[in-house]
């Protein structure tokens, strides 16, 4: 490989590893043959359909309540009620995993990277373990992930879930509950200090009456709304939940506020201001287009500079999908990928708090980088594993972790991974299967290190396994 | 290549770089086991997960509402262990009378903080993390006290130690972090290997995020060696027999941990299972039983060690829950609930404030009259001897525990 080729190489592997779950070896092979463009829009065109993960059909849902009426009526005992709940537990578990596996498929993974960015974004958890609520909640995000923000906002603020988890259904005339109202503007648009109380209450007000059904249908039930005047950002109306959504996305605070959340994301935790100052004009500008400002942020030079890249700190999702999707990996029983999740510290529909997942050096500490040297061994050498995460309290959440959670057996398409280091000389192995993973290049007593743990395997399959193993050991596999 | 070898070696090769030799030098001075609290002291935190219900561990045996409102799960007056006229313990909990009858136990009723938070995770956040319950922080109290006493010092990860498998948001400061691990042998074994302990010589600082990983590895290595080699050196031999369950090795390991004289600062464990929803009597009496008899072995362990005064022992619970019991047998999430603190050399035989009261509830809960960061901005400050300001963020009213 030339330099050329080498730098193009980088280049590729860095995009796949932004915009996507990172890239197989022959993805990169035929990307490197084609302008850096084509790479882009080829990752767009991929994620442009969408197909919902469904694990839960909308008349086999049963949420608690329905339950407990049918335990009332004497159709369910407490044994069967208990085994139900924790069925609809179980669900979310599924969905997480159907999720995981399409973050690893490859094609659309821009679309579950961005989702997984604004899962976080509107974090959201399940109450009374409601599969069928986060399944709506989540097929909404990956629905509008590359769309418009404007209609990702309104669809995430009309989800049952994201209603119920902010307690609007709580927030009535004479019974106001502000939860929902803040949120909104601290989290989702403005961020803290662009509103005032004041402004919190009167919106709050505003968005009296946003309930769902339990079947998961939004309603505005009129009984419930307050009908009167609110004086909201200066403006006095009977407003009501719509107008102050579009009140948000008219002050060009909003689109500030999500992009520089998106460059720290995408592009560097330490923020460029000018950079974002532009980027958040053009996508006010835009009308709030989502993939006209990653188009924008994947196509420019200064997204390949040498203090990006490298800088990220893959999140533990980011880590295990982009493990999978590089090796080509299957587990033989995906539970072990909730055990990962735990460990590391993000189940996906379990944000920390419904600020979502700090991220950053935030993942790193004594035991979780031990742990993620440590994966690429259990997961492709099913070696023992011999921790166990912490237990989050809730008897509901507990029992559903523990089982197999050690049992890493997997299948790995090594004639494909293997394949596509068929032509390069032996000498020149590590660097290569090294190139194709890390950030940066090996350095020479990194390289004698890795060599020395592949030992003296003369097979060639056996020794471009072994190497693999120690390069995704190497704490620079953590960033991207 | 042995420990010393590697150190010397790594001693070498790091020259110039700036966090790695700070923390060898501290090594090679031996630094390590000088205390990190001005006072000496220790503080070990016991978490128990799951929202503990408060009223049936320490007991209202007098108050008629306390026994309407749980017809079924309510502890006899005559099976509870009595502190005083109103309040007695969990029948479970002998051990923790004795205690309590040395004169090292200090109750704390009414625990609890502002507008509270039912949801077990963001109650959790909000007990390891200090803040006001509409405020989110992204660092925990223990970790913004390692961040203050180590400001400008060398980075020493073991001088706060949660002995588990994983770290939690309380041990995570804004620029520093403690360390977990189960046991010193097996955190020194997972960091033996040939990649590992070979890139633990690296540090390169080129970049940001590269710099970050390797001197996390770095400090995790030499702190997995240096509190292998200590406990290696001295075996506790109290003969304290510890109970045989989670809660008992995990004190145990405390234990050894204190008397190797690591110059640790603050331990964290926790036990989970007190999300009582259904069935709470059996449930909570097995874990508060386990509970105490740990807490009892570990005090044994430490006065056969001299040391029971150096040594406060703090549990808490994120909430306690509903007065009244539910229709299974159990209790449902609900808000204040008590606090312990175990030795630490107090003055004896102390319940510090009022019990709860059950005709003026919130909601049909507890009212807080005790904010949990008066407890901890009294054990920072008078007891660790720390800034409790700038660890909590302001200045809360603090506590008279002596």
């Amino acid at each position: 490989m030339d330099t050329y080729e080498k730098n193009r190489q980088a280049q590729v592997r860095y995009l796949y590893s932004r915009a996507a779950f990172g890239a197989t070896p022959a993805e990169l092979t035929q990307a490197v043959e084609q302008p850096l463009r084509k790479t882009i829009r080829q990752l767009f065109h991929n994620s442009a359909s969408v197909s919902d993960l469904i694990v839960v059909e909308p008349e086999q849902n049963q949420t608690r309540p329905v339950l407990r009426q049918l335990v009332r009526d004497g159709q369910l005992d407490k044994e069967m009620l208990r085994e139900r709940i924790k069925q609809n537990a179980q669900k979310i578990r599924d969905l997480n995993l159907l999720w995981v596996d399409r973050m690893a498929a490859g094609s659309g993974a821009l679309r579950e990277k961005m989702a997984l960015f604004w899962h976080g974004h509107f974090a959201c958890r399940p109450s009374g373990q409601n599969a069928l609520f986060m399944q709506q909640y989540i097929n909404t995000i990956r629905r509008h992930a590359l769309g418009k923000f404007s209609d990702l906002l309104m669809g995430v603020s009309k989800e049952p879930a994201m209603l119920q988890f902010l307690n609007n259904q709580q927030n009535r005339k004479n019974a106001p509950n502000e939860n929902f109202a803040r949120e909104v503007m601290e989290l989702f648009t403005l961020g803290r200090g662009n509103y005032s109380e004041h402004d919190v209450k009167e919106a709050a007000r505003a968005f009296t009456g946003w309930q769902y059904t339990p079947a998961g249908q939004f309603v505005f039930r009129e009984r419930v709304h307050d009908e009167g005047d609110k004086t909201i950002f200066g403006k006095t109306g009977p407003f009501v939940g719509e107008d102050v959504i579009a009140a948000l996305l008219a002050n060009r605070q909003t689109a500030r506020f999500v992009t520089s959340k998106l460059y720290r994301y995408f592009v560097n935790e330490t923020e460029d201001k000018k950079r974002v100052d532009e980027l958040a004009d053009q996508f006010y500008k835009s009308g709030y287009d989502i993939t006209d400002l990653m188009e924008t942020m994947f196509g420019a030079d200064w997204f390949y500079d040498a203090r990006n890249v490298g800088a990220h700190i893959k999140s533990p999702v980011e880590l295990l999908a982009g493990m999978r999707h590089t090796l080509g990996i299957t587990f033989d029983q995906p539970q072990p990928q909730i055990f990962v999740q735990r460990t590391l510290g993000q189940t996906l529909f379990y944000p920390p708090n419904v600020a979502g997942w700090p991220g950053g050096r935030s993942w790193i500490d004594s035991s979780s980088l031990l742990f993620r040297m440590q994966l690429p061994a259990y997961v492709l050498k099913a070696a023992e594993v011999t921790i166990r995460p912490k237990e989050d309290g809730d008897v509901n959440t507990e029992t559903l972790a523990r089982k197999g959670g050690n049992n890493f057996r997997t299948t790995v398409d090594w004639p494909a991974f293997e394949g596509a280091f068929a032509t390069v000389d032996d000498q020149k192995l590590t660097d290569a299967i090294a190139g194709a993973l890390l950030p940066f290049a090996l350095r020479p007593d990194q390289r004698t290190l890795i060599v020395s743990q592949a030992g003296t395997a003369n097979d060639r399959s056996q020794r471009i396994r072994s190497l693999t193993v120690s390069i995704m050991a190497l704490p620079e596999y953590q960033l991207s | 290549m042995n420990r010393r070898n590697f150190l010397a070696q790594s001693a070498l090769t790091a020259a110039g770089s700036l966090m790695i030799p700070n923390f060898l030098k501290a090594y090679e001075l031996s630094a390590m086991g000088t205390p990190l609290a001005p006072s000496g002291k220790i503080l070990v935190i016991v978490q128990l997960s799951g929202g503990n219900d408060g009223l049936n561990t320490v007991v209202p045996y007098r108050n008629d509402i306390y026994y309407r409102e749980r017809p079924t799960i309510a502890i006899p007056a005559d099976k509870v262990l009595p502190l005083n006229d109103e309040i007695g313990l969990h029948p479970a909990m002998e051990p923790l009378r004795a205690l309590y009858d040395d004169g090292l136990l200090t109750v704390i009723n009414n625990v609890g903080y502002p507008n509270p938070d039912r949801s077990h995770f963001r109650s959790m956040d909000i007990w390891q993390t200090a803040s006001d319950s509409s405020q989110y922080k992204t660092s925990g109290w223990v970790g913004r006290y390692l961040d203050s006493a180590c400001a400008g010092k060398v980075q020493q990860p073991f001088r706060t130690i949660e002995v588990d498998d994983t770290l939690s948001l309380a041990m995570k400061g804004e620029t520093l972090n403690g360390m977990s691990l189960l046991d010193p042998k097996k955190l020194y074994n997972q960091t033996r290997s040939k990649l590992i302990t070979g890139l633990s010589h690296e540090h390169p600082d080129e970049h940001q995020s590269v710099a970050y990983l390797y001197k996390t590895l770095a400090e995790t290595v030499s702190s997995a060696d240096y509190v292998f080699e200590k406990t290696k050196q001295k075996h506790a031999v109290s003969g304290t027999t510890y109970p045989n369950h989670e809660l008992g090795h995990r004190l145990h390991t405390v234990s050894q941990l204190i008397q190797s004289g690591l110059g640790t600062s603050v331990y964290y464990v926790s036990i989970s299972g007190f999300d009582t929803h259904i069935n709470q009597p059996g449930q909570q009496a097995r874990l508060l039983g386990q509970y105490a008899e740990a807490v009892g072995a570990f005090m044994a362990d430490l006065k056969g060690a001299g040391r029971q005064n150096d040594v406060m022992l703090m549990t808490f619970s994120e909430f306690g829950r509903r007065v009244k019991q539910n229709a299974s047998n159990g209790t449902d999430h609900g808000t204040a609930s008590n606090v312990f603190l175990i030795g630490g050399g107090l003055p004896s035989r102390r319940v510090l404030n009022e019990a709860p009261n059950l005709s003026k509830l919130t909601d049909g809960d507890l009212t807080y009259t005790v904010d949990f960061r008066q407890i901890y901005a009294t054990l920072l400050h008078d007891y660790l001897g720390a800034d409790d300001v700038a660890i909590l963020g302001r200045s809360f009213e603090p506590l008279k525990l002596v």
